[in-house]
């Protein structure tokens, strides 16, 4: 039992005016706080260099917990791996069974694409990474996906680079500290990125739900064109993600477009990628040192 | 201390008495921060939070009601919702406190618990929408449902703890 709180505070003056005083702060406060959290909904840019000041402090505290235990993957995926073990074991056999034949398919196709670009004289453009890094935290408590990355302007991240791990993209730098920088994940609400479906190139655009997953919608809304299993890629519209970077497979269809699951879990990656943004003037000087020099990728 | 030095059974120093409260609700905001944890949902609960309101449970005349100012704008520094959000919040959770306090003259551990929970859902499901203002409220308040009920669930073990670091900020020499 708590003892009863005695705020009444008597005849004194002095304590009235005080307490009166506490309260008009604390309600003037709330509500500029209230303004300033409706601002910084509106432009996200304006708080992040104190944002990311204040997360320079504990990194140093999380490059030391990392490397003492290693990267706690995702809790929950652990929980409901348990749960639906055996359905999934047997639907993952059959999509191995499937995968090994399309992979010997996709090598054919390889070494087949790989001829004609030989013939054709066709440049490859430049995907080499601006910087490596690993994902350091994130933010776990809050209905934001935002990550900390263990790359800073130090090492050239700026804010608006897409992130990608081996399997697939991640997201992209939000804003860079000196030392640290800012990752919004695939999966964050408000999170979205022009995808192409691998097979056939439907173009559409993939949202965060915020709790691992993504909505995909296509451009064109009469049909629902997507089934269990597809593939989508970056298209490259839009002018941030390269094309070409695995995104998500489709996991179920829904009303309006269909679910999925993100390639690379952000929880699993060792080692990130931060790449060029896929701008025009980026393009252009990868394409001239390879122009310059003729020949150079033919083999 | 007095002037022959520290004596036995002395109460302990102001310093610590106002600054264990304050710190412990520091690092909790700052700890998800610190652990090498990548999750792809909100599944922490809110931890600087529960601390935040276990000491007003517990301590209801220790802070001023304006502590929500400070404290909030520290857990936006590492929560990841927008500023201003926590100031806003946790200055009004610590009005409603008050004013509990006077309505509910003598509380027990249930009215604690009961209090605590309500006004950790209310927090969380406020904090979504504000964060996301233009995304359907519905699937919002369910991404954050799981985190409340893990909160309201250990919001005893907070209670506890928070009695564990009272006994030491007030221990005797």
């Amino acid at each position: 039992m708590v003892r009863p709180a005695h705020r009444r505070p008597g005849q004194s003056r002095k304590a009235q005016y005080s307490l009166f005083a506490a309260y008009v702060i604390a309600i003037t406060g709330a509500l500029a706080g209230l303004l300033l959290a409706i601002l910084s909904v509106a432009d996200p840019v304006g708080f992040a260099a104190l944002r990311v000041a204040s997360q320079e402090i504990t990194a140093p505290i999380a490059r030391g917990t990392r490397s003492v235990i290693g990267s706690i993957s995702g809790i929950d995926d652990t929980v409901s791996a348990y749960v639906g073990a055996g359905s999934q074991n047997r639907r993952l056999r059959k999509e191995l069974a499937e995968a090994r034949r399309r992979l010997v398919a996709t090598s054919a196709l390889e070494e087949e694409n790989r001829q004609l670009k030989s013939l054709l004289g066709l440049q490859q453009t430049d995907r080499s990474a601006l910087a490596h890094g690993y994902l350091l935290t994130s933010t776990s408590t809050s209905s934001r996906r935002i990550a900390l990355l263990s790359l800073g302007r130090n090492r050239g991240v700026s804010a608006g680079q897409p992130v990608r791990g081996a399997d697939g993209l991640i997201g992209r730098v939000l804003t860079a500290g000196p030392s640290v920088s800012q990752v919004l994940l695939l999966t964050d609400v408000e999170n979205v990125v022009p995808v192409r479906r691998a097979r056939d190139g439907l173009p559409a655009l993939a949202t965060g739900r915020g709790n691992g997953d993504l909505d995909v919608r296509t451009l064109n809304i009469a049909t629902n064109p997507f089934k269990p299993g597809d593939i989508l890629v970056t298209s490259g519209t839009g002018g941030l993600y390269p094309p070409n970077i695995p995104v998500a497979i489709v996991v179920r269809r829904q009303d309006d477009g269909a679910l999925a699951r993100p390639l690379a879990d952000p929880a699993k990656v060792d080692a990130v990628a931060v790449l060029r943004p896929y701008t025009p003037d980026n393009i252009e000087a990868q394409a001239v040192p390879a122009k310059s020099s003729p020949g150079a990728g033919a083999p | 201390m007095n002037r022959h030095g520290q004596r036995i059974g002395e109460p302990a120093s102001r310093w610590r008495m106002q600054i264990v409260p304050i710190a412990t609700v520091m690092i909790a905001s700052a700890l998800p921060l610190m652990l090498p944890l990548v999750a792809s949902s909100p599944v922490l609960p809110p931890l600087g939070l529960l601390f935040f309101l276990s000491w007003q449970l517990l301590r209801t005349e220790m802070w001023p009601v304006w502590i929500g100012l400070p404290l909030g704008l520290w857990d936006d520094l590492f929560s990841g919702a927008p500023i201003g959000t926590a100031i806003a919040l946790w200055t009004a959770a610590s009005i409603a406190i008050a004013y509990l306090s006077q309505r509910i003259y003598w509380r027990g551990f249930l009215h604690d618990w009961a209090i605590g929970a309500l006004l950790v859902a209310a927090v969380q499901a406020l904090a979504v929408l504000i964060t996301f203002p233009h995304a359907p409220a519905g699937h919002m308040l369910g991404l954050v449902l799981p985190q409340i009920i893990i909160s309201v669930l250990l919001m005893p073990l907070f209670l506890r703890l928070t009695g564990k670091f009272d006994n030491f900020r007030l221990k005797r020499r």
